[in-house]
């Protein structure tokens, strides 16, 4: 398995199957998760280098999964960059105390998330 | 000496002093003069020297040496802190119109009378010693220009009551308080004749003492080198050059302290010095004029005492009254008589006592109480000046009369100095309450209420009833061997602390429960808004009335114009309210029910309307309850108070009133609690509008960006991006109606059409609209209608939207392929529409939720199924319009769920032409 791998974990359908279409296109292993329970389970298995997390998800929140992996040092190298169409200063400043490493506002520049998910994987491991 | 010649004298005397506060009362209108100036008012501070000082200090002198002086080194330590301490009082004192100290403790604590009952109590308790002290001067010396050289000491208190000269000296000077203190009413004004009364007899002491004291050193020995020379040979007087043993420092340290606090807690030193004070600055001139008249009374002291014991020792008279017996040993009558006279004017300090004290009783204990007594009906008369009168006069003569009963009872046990420290011991139990109550604001009134009484009973305890003791009216083996014989508690050596002088012993211990109580008690109650408001007056009073000195009304209040408006409805009605505010907007051009807040003036305008019917301090309570944090201190009650008539007639009347204002407060604060839950529920509904739209949005953005940069993408996908960005947009455009359909909805401006309809119509095009949605998921939809058209006037677009709605909602939730809708029409009573699924059904729990913005049911599933979450609020408002109802049928999990609603058959105008049941 490439070890530049990307979780990218969201409900809705359609941001997942773009976020998809982006990071394979950008030469990344990409794993798909729709609600925290299956995200958790997906790093269990196997931690990804990154994770693209939102927010609002079904059965454990964005903000539930972050803290849950931050609280084991084995995941300590897993970049967590959290996706919210909640646009409020308060719900960014809570992901990035949640131990988030970066934060990225719906709706957002293809872009952008390509260049900001390469930026956090170790990189000359290609 | 003849008794007449010397009775007549004293008579002449206090009818001059009469005259001089009739004059002075005469002149009180005028500004500046001598009666205004600090002269008077440092002079009239110095009646602290009573016969205590004039008689009394020569006797301790003459007994134990210097020990006579803390009780004016005190008040001279304390003179230096004036500026500070008294300075205050006399601030908050005017802006407080306070009449008394118990007025003072009782209004910083929030105006209770209980406060000032008890503070009042303990000074007629504490102060009845004191009064028996100067009867018993005037009587003894006038025993001694009486009788000289027979021996005075044990007259007084034998033989029956009418013989004696001191019932009769208690019954004219009962009569001269009487004069002096209550001819009129207005314990807020000045006494302006009584000040200057007691600044005339302050300086006829001084001087008297002043001559005596020359005459004796200069006449009867050749100055004062020669009579200490003499002093220092005679044995016992030898010894009095020393201070004696260690013990004596403490008692020393303690009388220093007592008397501190006496100068400023005595009633008649608080009403001289704080009350009748006309001039802030005379407290800076006192700070230096006092302590030189305490140096000038004091200079004589040991000479006088020296003299006395080196001529008279073995005469028998009481070293007491060593300056009167001086001059009557070598005849000098004239000499002797303006003595006497010097201490006449000492004990008149009495006077002023009396009369605080009276004020006191008065206004803090026998008012508050008879106007509780309802079967008086105080509250009806009209003009209750006359009574006030009658009670202030009353409570001088019992008094006085009190104070005669002290002697009798104890006899000849005390010296003048011992009763004077009984009294002052009591009134020291005001400091904590009183010093603490201008410089913490925490100290609560519990705390003071703790600290007083607590203390007051330690003194009673170990003061008090020992000097009944040893006059016999309680058994002696109670001080000796403690009550029950229980040595731990004895009054002079409570819980074994033994060898300490008895005022001492009592200080410490009363001190120390009085101090402990008042401040634990304080920390660990709560202030109420009252006395919060009152804590800071008093406190803060510097920076509160900085500039505008004199004027208690600070309006930085919140007074709303609605709230004013209201409060003026209720007293003077709803057309002369109305009338008044729009002809002061009219004056101000400003349009009053736009404007939230009143200004300084329409509050004014408000007291004055008000002040017509229910009188001013009463409309300044009233509309300071409306303007809230207004720091109108509670003055204004005391104002009612005083203006008694006005008050009483409408006390009751302003109970309801407050109590209704309580109601309406309470009322205001649940409408406000609930605004202020709208707006979070407002700003939550925006937050997640946003991110409703945000969502489809991202996924429009971010395949628009892909097709952009991916020209060669293979057709197929192309395709499918696409389709994706239409069905997103759509979405979108789907939700933005919506929320407009909900806006336009929650403010009424929807645009309605009803027409006539036939509702199995309405049901068929609806259910055709959604049958896209049931063919791609394999979901069969079954109508059950009336086999008859159901005729209805209705708004047909907005009926159809409800049942799409429900129809799209069934659908989603029913399982794929096997999924069964039903769509069921009944016109009875009412039309009933329903639409059952076979989906998992909906939790009881989430069913209250279901109606609300952004509720869907799916966000507990694994799947939330796409949605805008306000389909069915937007379904509850039409309905709700259309004068129906809709619910969810609670079922078991796993049956499917049931909306229902119906509408009324009577709102259609078409429904007398419904035909029946169509089965």
């Amino acid at each position: 398995m490439s070890p530049q791998s990307v979780l990218v974990v969201d409900d809705e359908p359609n941001i997942v199957l773009s976020l998809e279409f982006l990071m394979k296109q950008a030469g990344f292993d990409v794993r798909v998760a729709r609600d925290g329970e299956s995200a958790l389970e997906a790093v269990r298995q196997q931690p990804p280098q990154v994770i693209l997390l939102d927010v609002m998800l079904p059965r454990r929140d964005g903000y539930e999964v972050c803290q849950t992996i931050r609280a084991n040092p084995e995941w300590r190298d897993v970049r967590i960059l959290m996706l919210t169409a909640k646009g409020r200063q308060i719900e960014k400043e809570k992901g990035l105390a949640m131990g988030a490493d970066d934060y990225i506002t719906k709706p957002f520049s293809t872009r952008e998330v390509v260049e900001r998910v390469r930026a956090y994987m170790p990189q000359g491991e290609t | 000496m003849n008794t007449a010649l010397v009775a007549a004298v004293s008579l002449v005397y206090l009818l001059a002093m009469f005259a001089i506060a009739f004059w002075g009362d005469r002149r009180s209108g005028r500004e500046g003069g001598i009666i205004q100036g600090p002269y008077v008012y440092a002079l009239s501070i110095a009646v602290y020297c009573t016969s205590w000082t004039f008689y009394g200090s020569v006797g301790l002198a003459a007994e134990q040496g210097v020990h006579y002086l803390p009780i004016y080194l005190g008040p001279t330590l304390m003179a230096a802190l004036w500026w500070i301490v008294l300075r205050k009082m006399v601030r908050i004192s005017k802006i407080n119109r306070i009449t008394s100290i118990a007025d003072f403790i009782a209004s910083r604590h929030g105006k209770r009378p209980l406060l000032g009952g008890l503070v009042a109590a303990i000074a007629l308790v504490g102060l009845v010693p004191y009064i028996a002290l100067q009867l018993k001067a005037v009587s003894i010396t006038f025993s001694v220009m009486v009788d000289y050289p027979v021996a005075a000491d044990a007259l007084v208190g034998n033989g029956a009551f009418y013989s004696d000269e001191a019932f009769y000296a208690a019954l004219i000077l009962a009569a001269f308080a009487i004069l002096f203190g209550t001819r009129h009413v207005d314990a807020s004004e000045h006494h302006s004749g009584m000040v200057a009364a007691i600044a005339f007899e302050s300086l006829v002491k001084l001087v008297t003492f002043l001559l005596a004291g020359a005459v004796i050193t200069f006449v009867l020995f050749s100055g004062p080198a020669d009579l200490f020379d003499r002093a220092a040979d005679h044995e016992r007087l030898a010894q009095l050059f020393h201070m004696g043993s260690p013990g004596d420092y403490g008692h020393w340290i303690a009388l220093t302290l007592v008397s501190m606090v006496a100068i400023l807690a005595l009633p008649r030193q608080f009403q001289v010095a704080v009350v009748e004070n006309v001039r802030e600055g005379h407290v800076r001139d006192a700070a230096w004029l006092f302590p030189l008249y305490l140096f000038a009374i004091n200079l004589f002291v040991l000479p006088i005492a020296f003299a006395g014991v080196l001529l008279l020792e073995d005469s028998g008279v009481h070293p007491d009254t060593y300056v009167l017996a001086l001059p009557l040993s070598r005849d000098w009558t004239a000499l002797a008589l303006v003595v006497f006279l010097g201490g006449l004017s000492a004990a008149t300090a009495m006077i002023v006592e009396t009369v605080a004290l009276a004020t006191m009783l008065g206004n803090d204990l026998v008012m508050p109480a008879l106007l509780r007594l309802r079967w008086l009906r105080l509250d009806q008369r009209t003009d209750l000046t006359r009574l006030v009168l009658r009670i202030r006069r009353t409570a001088i003569l019992g008094v006085i009369l009190l104070g005669y009963a002290y002697i009798r009872a104890t006899g000849d046990t005390l010296a003048l100095v011992g009763m004077g420290l009984v009294s002052f011991c009591a009134v020291a139990q005001f400091a904590p309450a009183l010093l603490g109550g201008i410089f913490w604001k925490g100290a609560t009134r519990q705390g003071a209420l703790a600290g007083m009484a607590a203390g007051f009973a330690v003194w009673a305890y170990t003061l008090f009833l020992p000097t009944l003791a040893h006059a016999g009216w309680v058994p002696g083996a109670f001080v000796l061997d403690g009550p029950f014989g229980l040595a731990l508690l004895r009054p002079h050596a409570l819980f074994g602390l033994e060898g300490l002088a008895p005022v001492t012993h009592a200080l410490v211990w009363s001190m120390l429960v009085n101090l402990g109580a008042y401040v634990t008690v304080s920390l660990l109650t709560q202030q109420d808004a009252i006395e919060r408001i009152q804590a800071s007056l008093f406190v803060d009073v510097f920076r509160l009335s900085a500039g505008r000195y004199g004027i208690s009304r600070f309006w930085r209040g919140s007074a709303t114009v609605e709230d004013l408006f209201d409060l003026l409805r209720r007293f003077i009605g709803e057309t002369r309210a109305r009338r008044a505010f729009d002809e002061y907007g009219r004056r101000h051009g400003v349009d009053l029910s736009r404007t939230r807040q009143a200004d300084a003036e329409l509050v004014h305008l408000c007291e004055r309307l008000l002040a017509g019917s229910v009188g001013t301090a009463s409309a300044r309570v009233l509309v300071s309850n409306v303007a809230q944090g207004e720091v109108v201190s509670l003055d204004e009650v005391m104002e009612i108070l005083d203006e008694a008539s006005q008050v009483i007639a409408y006390s009751q009347k302003l109970e309801a009133k407050s109590r209704e204002l309580e109601a309406a407060t309470r009322e205001l604060r649940a409408a406000n609690a609930q605004l202020q839950q709208l707006d979070r529920m407002k700003d939550d509904f925006i937050a997640t509008v946003t991110h409703e739209l945000r969502t489809p949005l991202t996924s429009i953005r971010s395949f628009t960006e892909i097709l952009h940069d991916n020209p060669e993408l293979e057709p197929e996908r192309r395709q499918a991006f696409l389709g994706i960005i239409i069905s997103e947009s759509e979405r979108l455009t789907r939700l933005i109606n919506q929320v407009l359909d909900l806006a336009k909805l929650e403010s009424g401006a929807m645009r309605w059409y009803p027409e006539s309809w036939d509702l199995t119509r309405i049901l068929r095009d609806a259910s055709e609209a959604t049958g896209q949605l049931f063919e791609n998921k394999g979901v069969r939809l079954e109508l059950e209608l009336p086999d008859g058209p159901v005729p209805y006037t209705t708004d047909r677009d907005r009926l159809m939207q409800v049942i799409i709605n429900l129809l799209s909602n069934a659908v989603k939730f029913a399982p794929e392929g096997t999924g069964r809708v039903t769509l069921r029409l009944t016109a009875e009573a009412d039309v009933r529409v329903e639409v059952e699924d076979n989906g998992p059904g909906i939790p009881e729990a989430e069913i209250p939720h279901l109606f609300q913005k952004f509720r869907q049911v799916g966000d507990v599933l694994t799947d939330r199924p796409p949605g805008t979450g306000l389909g069915l609020v937007i379904c509850r408002r039409i309905v709700e319009h259309l004068g129906g109802r809709i619910w969810v049928d609670p079922r078991p999990p796993g049956e499917g769920a049931r909306f229902v609603f119906t509408l009324p058959r009577e709102a259609s105008p078409a429904g007398g032409e419904a035909v029946p049941e169509g089965g």
